[in-house]
């Protein structure tokens, strides 16, 4: 067998779809599929499974119903299963935890929508509820930026930030039509159309030194996206240059935290990283941060900028 | 094969939620096709008590009793149907939405699965979410930690661990024992907050320097938490760096604007060459070293001594390694 729980996650799976789809008759295929992060193609695998089980007897008249012939689903004849499993220890948790994570949001948030599901919540869940005590999601933010972020969110208005650009070491003004606020690795983002850049960027929010909430109707274009936060905060594009650093141990944890294209082996545990960066100035800093244990290969302008830097700066201590 | 399997737990849940009766195992075995394929008695019983472990460790209660009172010997299995249902409970359109963000704080990782199969048990009533309500806001949380897993499982399950950990000062990695009661979230970064059992006190460690895998030294439930302890308070008093010193930094104008956001003291133009003196308090001389150096020669230490000799040294080590 190849995963010793593989079979067990599946049913899992298995009976947590049955009450869905049943309550759900002709739900497109697609549609179902991606509820429950699967392809269409495992669905149907789902559902043929389905089909050969039943109560015993085993007569086709004892066997679930499953129809997805012409691309919506049917399940019928799965009276047993038809409501869902009740909630294990790490469903509730995930849920009680994210729900109390979401209500500590600096200043945000419908409260009585909240409270009213917290409080359903915990009914459902039962004594699965009980762990959830022990898991803590700390929410701390910016209340005075996150306040002007939502108020221009829900009232799709442009914003004015004035903003710090480390990278740069310089502050910047723009304004910014606001798409979305994210919480991500505990820092608060503000995700918005710059009108400076002309393109969706991504601010943090503690680097907003003052917002102003503009008597300025939000004017989205409809290229913008947003982007997919689950490939994390720093997406390279195409356009951007090469950089291949060498790591010892003690900076190898950049390999981890940044994207990168490619990462290779090298004798006494260093690594060799390909990355790709549109604006280079952060990486110098960064090289610099590390006491020799990152270098620059390429490209050489990097190479040199981070060595006369380091001469330069040492020479205030001679 | 792991769909013949499913095939066979879900028929056996099927066969054991649709019986009032205990059913014997010899009945079991006559209703679910997939044991007919067992060779032996031998075999048949081996197969059923996995299969019955392996259905509870899901969390269907899988009960054992007896249908007669003059007959206990002759044990038999069902599944409760009133434990095993989720209760019916109905949420509303806009507490469904909510329930779908609390479901996407967890990237990715070990609670992600189970948050999002969570909200699907809880839709099943029909109802779909309104999403507009709180449309905007996502607070996420990453568990990329290796050690996420096992800490989080031995929190749930109340088992003492071990693991090696990395000390921040020294950076050697030392075997620690743990009674574990809480894992937390902080500024983006997780800690486990327990009962240290060689330093017999509350400590708080950083899941990100735990240098290898996680193990259970004991049985689940052997861990008491003691009543009334806040995990978050633990965490943000022994993991907070209480700045220990400050130091004073030459900046050049209009640089180290991180700096200046949380210096204490900035007089502009006293520094030397009119430059702006810059004080800020700090716990860990490297660490602030580490800062200074990225700015290059916008930024000097002037003093203390620790931090300048810090910044030095890690300077003359880039100039080194660049060379």
């Amino acid at each position: 067998m190849s995963n010793p729980g593989a079979a067990t996650e599946r049913l899992s799976r298995l009976l947590a779809m049955v009450p869905y789809l049943v309550t759900r008759q002709g739900i497109p295929l697609a549609e179902a599929a991606r509820e429950f992060g699967i392809t269409e193609e495992e669905l149907v695998k789902d559902l043929e499974l389905l089909f050969v089980c039943g109560t015993p007897g085993h007569m086709p008249d004892d066997l679930i119903d499953a129809e997805w012939d012409d691309g919506h689903v049917y399940l019928r004849n799965a009276d047993t299963i038809a409501r869902p499993l009740r909630l294990g220890i790490d469903e509730a948790l995930a849920l009680i935890v994210g729900l109390r994570a979401l209500s500590e949001v600096p200043g945000v948030h419908d409260r009585d929508a909240l409270e009213r599901t917290m409080a359903k919540l915990e009914a459902a869940a039962g004594d699965a509820a009980l762990t959830s005590a022990q898991v803590s999601v700390e929410v701390e933010g910016e209340a005075e930026v996150l306040a002007a972020a939502r108020l221009a969110l829900a009232d799709s208005r442009r914003l004015h930030l004035t903003y710090f650009v480390p990278t740069r070491d310089e502050t910047t003004e723009r304004d910014v039509d606001p798409m979305r606020v994210v919480l991500m690795d505990g820092r608060w983002y503000l995700e918005g159309w710059c009108h400076r850049a002309e393109a969706v960027r991504l601010f943090r929010l503690d680097r907003v030194e003052a917002v102003k909430v503009l008597e300025v109707d939000a004017e989205v274009p409809p290229e913008a996206t947003e982007r997919d936060l689950d490939l994390g905060l720093f997406v390279p594009s195409p356009g951007d240059q090469q950089v291949v650093l060498e790591l010892d141990p003690a900076a190898h944890w950049i390999a981890d935290y940044y994207p990168i294209d490619s990462v290779e082996d090298l004798p006494d545990g260093r690594l060799l990283v390909a990355l790709r960066a549109a604006d280079t100035r952060w990486l110098r800093t960064l090289v610099l941060r590390q006491a020799g244990a990152a270098r620059v290969l390429e490209p050489d302008d990097l190479r040199r900028a981070v060595h006369e830097r380091a001469g330069a700066a040492l020479a205030a201590y001679a | 094969m792991s769909a013949l399997k499913t095939e066979r737990l879900l028929n056996l849940v099927i066969c054991l939620l649709s019986t009032r009766q205990f059913l014997a195992k010899e009945q079991i075995r006559a209703a679910v096709p997939q044991y007919a394929d067992c060779a032996s008695d031998e075999a048949f019983d081996r197969m059923f008590e996995r299969d019955k472990e392996e259905v509870r460790e899901m969390g269907i209660p899988l009960e054992t009793g007896s249908n007669s009172a003059w007959f206990e010997d002759e044990v038999g299995y069902r599944v409760d149907r009133a434990a095993y249902a989720l209760p019916e409970v109905a949420f509303e359109p806009d507490e469904l939405a909510v329930l779908s963000l609390a479901s996407r704080v967890w990237q990715q990782a070990t609670l992600a699965g189970p948050a999002s199969r969570a909200l699907l048990k809880l839709k099943a009533t029909g109802v779909e979410p309104d999403d507009s309500a709180i449309a905007g806001v996502e607070p996420r949380v990453g568990t990329s930690e290796p050690a996420f897993a096992g800490l989080y499982a031995a929190v749930r399950d109340r088992r003492p661990v071990t693991f090696p950990y990395r000390a921040g000062r020294t950076g050697d990695v030392v075997d620690r024992r743990l009674e574990p009661w809480g894992i937390v979230s902080w500024h983006g970064r997780w800690y486990v907050v327990g009962h240290d059992r060689d330093r017999k006190a509350t400590r708080v460690f950083r899941l990100s320097r735990v240098e290898g895998p996680v193990h259970a030294v004991g049985r689940p439930g052997e861990v008491v938490v003691p009543a009334g302890v806040d995990i978050r308070r633990e965490v943000a008093v022994l993991a907070w760096d209480q700045p220990r010193g400050e130091a004073t930094l030459y900046v050049r104008p209009g640089a180290g604007v991180c700096l200046r956001r949380r210096a204490t003291r900035e007089s502009p133009g006293k520094a030397p060459g009119d430059w702006d003196e810059v004080v800020v308090g700090f716990s860990d001389p490297e660490s602030l070293a580490a800062e200074i150096a990225g700015y290059g020669p916008d930024v000097v230490a002037a003093t203390p001594d620790t931090v300048r000799d810090a910044v030095v040294r890690r300077l003359t080590a880039v100039l080194t390694a660049a060379s």
